[in-house]
């Protein structure tokens, strides 16, 4: 049974001018121990797309509809008191900024020991204990002494680095990583992910993780889901997807790295940001394909009806009209 | 932190100062002679002259406030025209019921209103959000004596409940202490309530939306522990700033409140002062209070650094 | 290759609001506005037209009809001098308006000129601030008190006490717009083209103040008609002899027990009053959404 699938999962937010669709008909499945990076620009509705699997979004403002099973449990469905004990438990979740998502005001162990405390019911005492093993376990040297120092004494890396304790201290069957290296420095960065990557092997947890950086991809993911302007346009292994992309949108990606003429690690050529046009509004309803009015291959068809997103090869899906006509090429 | 708190104390030294010459100046605001002021229209000229030697009229104005700010450092604040007793006895004999009403606003108030405000925050835009506005629009906008009459009719002379009026000191037990403290304190704690629930609302709105906010609910942590552990020590400096500078509206309520309840206070003593252009006491009353007024204020900014870690001194 | 797209669900997960004209919204989007200007104009209207409105004159002392009950004749009842309480309620919107307004006015002038030019002038900074951290240091019903018993009862000095206690709050109002003003690029390009500090003042500063100024002063005036009546309901307002709601609490302060009207009836006035006020003050910061603006 896959940890987690998501299927025509929908989140609009209430917005001065109407809706904002920020997510429209996102599918996908997630097995035990695997990572799977969702890529996109500022926009294409990936962080909303964790957010709405935590249920982390303003009630009033954001609605989502669509299935969410979490180890069989829709966890749309469920009510709030439930869901409280899935999330920081089953599910952690890593924030792009170290610096914010701290609370500046507590101490580093207060807030790892908080929620061995809430969910694994430990005493202080334990908790505390635990906290210390935890910042040991994300390589924080002088765990003892760091566990009482408040947020503003530590650096980016060892902020993110305790956000990471803080997300594995319950051994959560899925980690949700939102951008965790973006603030960070090139060599920090690495340093986060190989410690990622080495406490998946330990623990087996699924991973997704959500970037807007292809270098992070190819190093860490399995397969990747490639999302724009709210919707999943391509998901293929990563070899694949790098090797032979299909949706004109994802060739757009590659072909900047490749045209930059740098290495996948280059951080900032790796931005998704040379694909000539705008990303359409998400306040307009998008009657037919999200990426025609950037797109070289748009015909009328394009612009009037939504491509389905199918498998057009085991284990490579996208959503395209103009699939075949790349594939016998 | 010791040599903060020096600064501190040195830096309050201007606008203590200042508080003293505006005090010592009143007497002189006055068109015409003090003495004769002083005096009252019945006086003989040979009174007059008496009080103008008294209050050595005939020296200039920089030796009698230095004098009188040297009498004052000393704890003589001078004596009152109208009792003949010396200002500071008349205070200390006033004191315990004006701190006591103002000690117990202060904890409804806070009790209140911070729960309030924490509530609407949360609720942002919402019924109870709304509420909660509007309750702080009428704590704003109805006068302590108001409200003091509204309580007063209500609680005691229709209801019976409680005393309609007077004080009665610790001394005599805890019960009839409260029980004639209570509706003064609700009076006067409305509009401080208003205050401070609004700005906890505010404050906890700017907090609610960080970060680490998110990250709290990320970890499972409910409703409860998110607002009143992970936010409220976030939002609480403009809180308690505020809990500081309200202080200048309890004061003021005060004297309003007293003489509603018939407290005989220190606010009691100020009021019947004016009434008989007893300068001394009115002096006295006004420097004691703006006294401890920048006291309190400055101990509140020392207590910034056990709200938040980041504030170092 | 197939097309789904009509089996995926679509719709919108919001519905879209409704459209309304321009009075409407208006009226929906700033309720407070409206209430609380509809109130006040109503109050503005019974003070200038009071001696209309009033049934009696409000000084008439009729020993017969002391301590009345409200009745057909005397609306509000008689006081224990056999006043109409009606009219002198009436009447007592006049110096309650008068004081609100006035002080606001002066209030906010002294806080202007002392505001703009310690945000102009570095040299002039340090000694304004200081003198308004002494001046704010004082209570400011503390203040007007201290002031009323030096200067003695009249409607001038009690607005005249009011504005010195309220305006160091708009002072430093002033200031700090002015302050984050000054950083903005178009005001160095006023400099660098070489306009005076005046003119860089009159033409660039102010017009950028307005909006928190105008919170400010709606909240100066509200405190002032509280401080008003707290001054003469203590008996240290004004004199006697003229009506303000107050002084007509002041005196029916005595027989309250036996006759609550006498003060049920200035003191709704008197909070109808405020709180139209500050409902207007508040309706104008959300519509302006000058945070800057402080009660305190």
């Amino acid at each position: 049974m896959p940890i987690l699938n998501v299927s025509e999962l929908r989140t609009h937010f209430r917005g001065e001018r109407g809706p904002v669709r920020a997510v429209e008909n996102v599918s996908f499945t997630l097995e035990s121990g695997e990572t799977i990076a969702i890529v996109g620009e500022s926009g294409s509705g990936k962080s909303v797309t964790s957010l709405s699997i935590m249920r982390l979004l303003a009630g009033g403002r954001a609605r989502s509809s669509g299935r969410i099973e979490f180890l069989g449990r829709d966890i749309l469905s469920l009510g709030e008191a439930e869901m409280r004990k899935i999330r920081g438990n089953e599910i952690g979740m890593i924030f792009q900024e170290p610096m914010t998502s701290l609370n500046p005001v507590l101490t580093i162990g207060r807030q790892i020991a908080e929620t061995l405390i809430l969910h694994q019911h430990l005493s202080r005492a334990q908790a505390r204990a635990r906290a210390i093993e935890m910042l040991r376990l994300v390589d924080i040297p002088a765990a003892e002494q760091r566990i009482d120092e408040y947020p503003h004494q530590l650096s980016g890396g060892m902020r993110q680095r305790v956000m990471i304790a803080m997300a594995l201290a319950c051994e959560p069957k899925l980690l949700i990583a939102d951008e965790p290296t973006t603030a960070l420095d090139v060599t920090i960065q690495a340093q986060v992910l190989e410690l990622m990557a080495d406490l998946q092997k330990r623990t087996g947890t699924a991973i997704i993780l959500i970037t807007h950086d292809l270098g992070v991809v190819a190093d860490v993911a399995d397969r990747v889901i490639v999302m724009y302007a709210g919707r999943t346009v391509e998901e293929a292994t990563t070899k694949d997807l790098f090797l032979h992309p299909l949706h004109p949108y994802t060739r757009g990606l590659l072909a900047t790295i490749a045209k930059l003429g740098s290495s996948l690690d280059d951080n900032a050529a790796s931005r998704l940001t040379e694909i000539p046009g705008q990303v359409p509004s998400l306040h307009e309803s998008i009657p037919g394909c999200a990426f025609a009015s950037r797109c070289p291959l748009v015909t009328d068809l394009c612009r009037h009806t939504a491509p389905s997103f199918e498998a057009v090869e085991p284990d490579h899906k996208v959503a395209c009209h103009h699939v075949e006509r790349r594939l016998q090429a | 932190m010791l040599t903060f708190v020096c600064r501190r104390l040195l830096s309050t030294i201007p606008v203590m100062l200042f508080i003293a010459l505006f005090v010592f100046s009143l007497l002189y605001l006055a068109p015409g002679d003090p003495a004769a002021l002083i005096a009252g229209d019945q006086a003989s000229q040979t009174e007059i002259d008496a009080i103008r030697v008294t209050l050595g009229l005939d020296q200039p104005f920089y030796i009698r406030f230095v004098g009188w700010l040297g009498h004052a450092l000393r704890g003589d604040l001078g004596v009152s025209i109208f009792s003949q007793l010396p200002v500071t006895t008349l205070i200390g004999q006033r004191l315990e019921p004006t701190l006591s009403l103002m000690l117990l606003t202060v904890i409804i108030s806070v009790c209140i209103a911070v729960p309030m405000g924490v509530l609407a925050a949360a609720n942002q835009g919402r019924w109870i959000d709304r509420i909660v506005m509007a309750v702080a629009v009428f704590g704003f906008s109805v006068p302590v004596f108001v409200v003091g009459y509204l309580l007063s009719w209500v609680f005691a002379i229709r209801l019976d409940l409680l005393p309609v009026q007077g004080y009665t000191p610790l001394a005599e037990g805890f019960a009839p202490f409260l029980a004639n403290l209570i509706l003064p304190a609700i009076a006067l704690s409305c509009v401080y309530i208003a205050l401070i629930a609004r700005i906890t609302r505010t404050s906890m709105i700017d907090v609610l939306s960080q970060d680490y906010i998110r990250t709290a609910r990320a970890k499972g942590l409910g409703q409860g522990p998110v607002l009143f552990i992970h936010a409220l020590k976030n939002a609480s400096v403009p809180i308690v700033t505020v809990i500081g500078i309200g202080i200048a509206l309890l004061i003021g309520g005060a004297v309003v409140t007293e003489t509603v309840f018939a407290i005989p206070g220190v606010g009691r003593l100020v009021v019947d002062a004016i009434l008989r252009r007893d300068y001394p006491v009115i002096q006295g009353v006004v420097l004691l209070f703006s006294v401890a007024y920048v006291l309190i204020n400055l101990a509140i900014d020392l207590l910034y650094t056990v709200l938040d870690p980041r504030v170092r001194y | 290759m197939t097309i789904k797209s009509n089996m995926i669900a679509t719709g919108d997960l919001f519905p879209s609001e409704p459209r309304r004209g321009r009075v409407a919204t208006f009226v929906r989007r700033h309720p407070t506005i409206v209430a609380g200007g509809g109130i006040l104009f109503l109050m503005v209207l019974i003070a200038v037209f009071a001696q209309w409105i009033a049934t009696i004159d409000p000084d008439k002392i009729a020993p017969i009809k002391r301590n009345r009950e409200p009745t057909a004749e005397f609306w509000f009842g008689t006081d224990m001098l056999g006043r109409d309480l009606f009219s002198r309620v009436v009447y007592g919107a006049r110096v309650s308006l008068l004081v609100g307004f006035a002080v606001a006015v002066c209030a906010t002038f002294l806080g202007l000129v002392t505001g703009l030019a310690a945000g102009a002038y570095r040299r002039l900074d340090m000694v304004i601030m200081r003198l308004m951290d002494g001046l704010m240091s004082v209570p400011p019903i503390l203040l007007a008190i201290a002031l009323m018993a030096a200067v003695g009862g009249s409607v001038f000095n009690v607005i005249l006490a009011i504005s010195i206690a309220e305006f160091p709050r708009m002072s430093r109002l002033v200031r700090g717009l002015v302050l984050s003003i000054r950083e903005q690029a178009y005001i160095d390009g006023a400099i660098a083209s070489g306009s005076s500090m005046p003119k860089i003042i009159v033409k660039h500063i102010l017009p950028n103040t307005l909006g928190p100024i105008m919170v400010q002063a709606t909240y100066i005036c509200s405190a002032a008609m509280i401080t008003e009546a707290a001054l003469s309901f203590i008996g240290a307002g004004t004199p006697p002899s003229i009506p303000s709601w107050g002084g007509i609490m002041n005196e029916g302060r005595m027989l309250w027990q036996i006759k609550p009207y006498i003060i049920l009836f200035p003191a709704v006035f008197l909070s109808l009053t405020v709180l139209a006020v500050n409902l207007l003050g508040d309706g104008l910061r959300d519509a302006l959404d000058p945070r800057a603006a402080s009660r305190i």
